[in-house]
C-alpha cells in the first residue's frame, strides 16, 4: 500500500501525510480544520461490549410500557410503537413510516450490523460483505434520531402534564440508556481498523 | 496566485468516501478496490443536486408553517394547530423555555439550514474567494443542526399516542405535519448533496471540470 500513510481531508481535499497521532489526539486538516483520523483505544472490544449492551436495552425499549396517561379513571398505557401505529391509523403513512425508520429501524439495523461485523472480528474471523455491511452503517448514521425523540418526549409531557397525570415507563429508562450507549458505540468505533481488515496481511 | 498545496484531485488521486483510501484517479477503476464504493473526485452533480433539493424544502417550508400539524378533539370541539400555535401556547401556559425550544427546532433551525446552503451554492457558483475556513464551519453546522427539527414530527407522533381517549380528548396528526417532515427530510439530504471541497476547488484559480 503505497498510499497508506497518505489521506486527502473528505473537506477540502488536501492531502496529508499522517504521521503517529498521541493517545487521545486527533489529526485536523491543516487548511480548513476538519478531523482527518482520531484513533480509538481498544477500538474494536469497546464497541463490541456498547452493542450487546444496545441490543439488550432495545429489546427491553421495545417491548415494555413507554408512557402512561392517567386522566381521573381513565389510564392510557402506550409502548413505543404505539404512535406510529396510531399514525398508519390516521392514514399518516409517510410520517409514521418516517417515525418507524428514524427511531425504530435504524437504530436495530446499526446495532445488528455492528454485531455482524464485530462478533467475527472478535474470534479473527473477517465476515463475508465486510464492506458492504460497514458503508451501511455509515449511510445510515444520520438517519438515527432517538436523542430527538427524547426531546420529543420531553416536550410532550410539559404540553400535556397540565391535563393529566404522565407514568413513565421501564422502557422509556431503557430508551434513556439507549440513546447514551448508542452514541458512546459510534464515538469508540475506529472505522479505519475494520478497514484495514479487508487489506490482505503482507 | 501560484498554487503549491497538494491537492489530491491535482495529484491524479482521488479518496474514497466511504473508507477514504486514497486511490489513483482513472477511467477503468471506477469503484474503490478496498471497500467497493463507488470513486467520485467531488460528489456528482453536487450544484445542482442540492439546488433542487434546497428549491423544493423552501417550497415545503410554506405549507408546513401555515397549515396545522394537529387536531385536537376534546368533548366535542375541535382544535386546530400550527407550529406557531404551539409556540404561542408554551409562551402563553409560561412554559417559555419549551417555547423557545420548539421555535428554534422547528422555525429557525430549517430556515437557517436553507439560507446556508443557499449562501453556500452562491459562493461555490459565484467562485467567492471569501473565509473559506468560516463558509466550511458553516457547512458542518448544518450537518449537525438539521435532524434537530425532526422534534415536532416526534412531539405529534407521542401527543397521538397518549392522547386517545376517545370523546374525552383525542389528537390527530394535520396536514402540515407531512409537509414539515418533509423539509426535515429533504434539507438534510440537500445538505448530503453538496460537496465542501468545492469551496476550496474556487481557492486555486483552477478551472478544471467537476465530475
Amino acid at each position: 500500500m503505497k498510499h497508506a500513510h497518505l489521506i486527502a481531508c473528505h473537506e477540502c481535499d488536501l492531502v496529508h501525510q499522517l504521521g503517529a497521532i498521541p493517545q487521545g489526539g486527533a489529526a485536523r486538516c491543516s487548511r480548513c480544520g476538519a478531523t482527518l483520523y482520531r484513533p480509538k483505544t481498544d477500538s474494536l472490544n469497546r464497541t463490541l461490549a456498547l452493542a450487546l449492551a444496545g441490543l439488550i436495552l432495545y429489546i427491553i425499549a421495545n417491548t415494555y410500557p413507554f408512557l402512561g396517561f392517567q386522566i381521573g379513571a381513565q389510564i392510557r398505557e402506550t409502548t413505543l410503537a404505539t404512535g406510529i401505529y396510531q399514525l398508519y391509523q390516521q392514514e399518516m403513512n409517510t410520517i409514521a413510516t418516517l417515525v418507524l425508520i428514524t427511531v425504530v429501524i435504524v437504530p436495530a439495523v446499526h446495532l445488528l450490523c455492528m454485531l455482524y461485523i464485530l462478533l467475527p472480528l472478535n474470534q479473527n474471523v473477517v465476515p463475508h460483505h465486510l464492506a458492504g455491511v460497514l458503508r451501511l452503517v455509515i449511510f445510515l448514521k444520520p438517519w438515527g434520531m432517538m436523542e430527538v425523540f427524547l426531546l420529543g418526549i420531553l416536550v410532550s409531557v410539559v404540553k400535556l402534564v397540565k391535563m393529566a397525570t404522565i407514568i413513565p415507563g421501564v422502557a422509556l429508562y431503557a430508551f434513556l440508556a439507549l440513546i447514551f450507549v448508542l452514541a458512546a458505540m459510534m464515538v469508540t468505533l475506529d472505522e479505519h481498523v475494520v478497514w484495514e481488515k479487508l487489506e490482505p496481511t503482507p | 496566485m501560484k498554487n503549491q498545496l497538494p491537492i489530491a484531485r491535482h495529484l491524479g488521486l482521488v479518496a474514497c468516501s466511504s473508507c477514504h483510501l486514497l486511490n489513483r484517479r482513472s477511467k477503468t477503476t471506477a469503484n474503490c478496490p478496498r471497500c467497493g464504493a463507488r470513486l467520485h473526485s467531488r460528489k456528482p452533480n453536487s450544484i445542482a443536486r442540492a439546488w433542487a433539493l434546497v428549491i423544493a424544502a423552501a417550497v415545503f417550508y410554506i405549507p408546513a408553517n401555515v397549515l396545522p400539524i394537529t387536531h385536537t378533539t376534546s368533548l366535542g370541539a375541535v382544535q386546530s394547530d400550527t407550529i406557531m400555535s404551539g409556540v404561542i401556547y408554551f409562551i402563553q401556559t409560561g412554559s417559555w423555555p419549551v417555547a423557545l425550544v420548539i421555535f428554534v427546532a422547528s422555525v429557525f433551525v430549517p430556515l437557517l439550514k436553507l439560507l446556508i446552503l443557499v449562501f453556500l451554492l452562491l459562493s461555490v457558483q459565484r467562485r467567492w474567494q471569501w473565509r473559506p475556513v468560516d463558509r466550511t464551519r458553516l457547512y458542518r453546522l448544518t450537518e449537525v443542526i438539521g435532524r434537530w427539527s425532526m422534534l415536532d414530527i416526534y412531539v405529534v407522533t407521542i401527543l397521538v399516542a397518549l392522547v386517545h381517549l376517545g370523546a374525552l380528548a383525542t389528537i390527530e396528526a394535520g396536514p402540515g405535519a407531512i409537509f414539515f417532515a418533509a423539509v426535515v427530510v429533504v434539507t438534510m439530504l440537500a445538505a448530503e448533496a453538496f460537496d465542501p471541497r468545492l469551496i476550496w476547488d474556487n481557492m486555486e484559480n483552477t478551472n478544471d471540470h467537476i465530475d
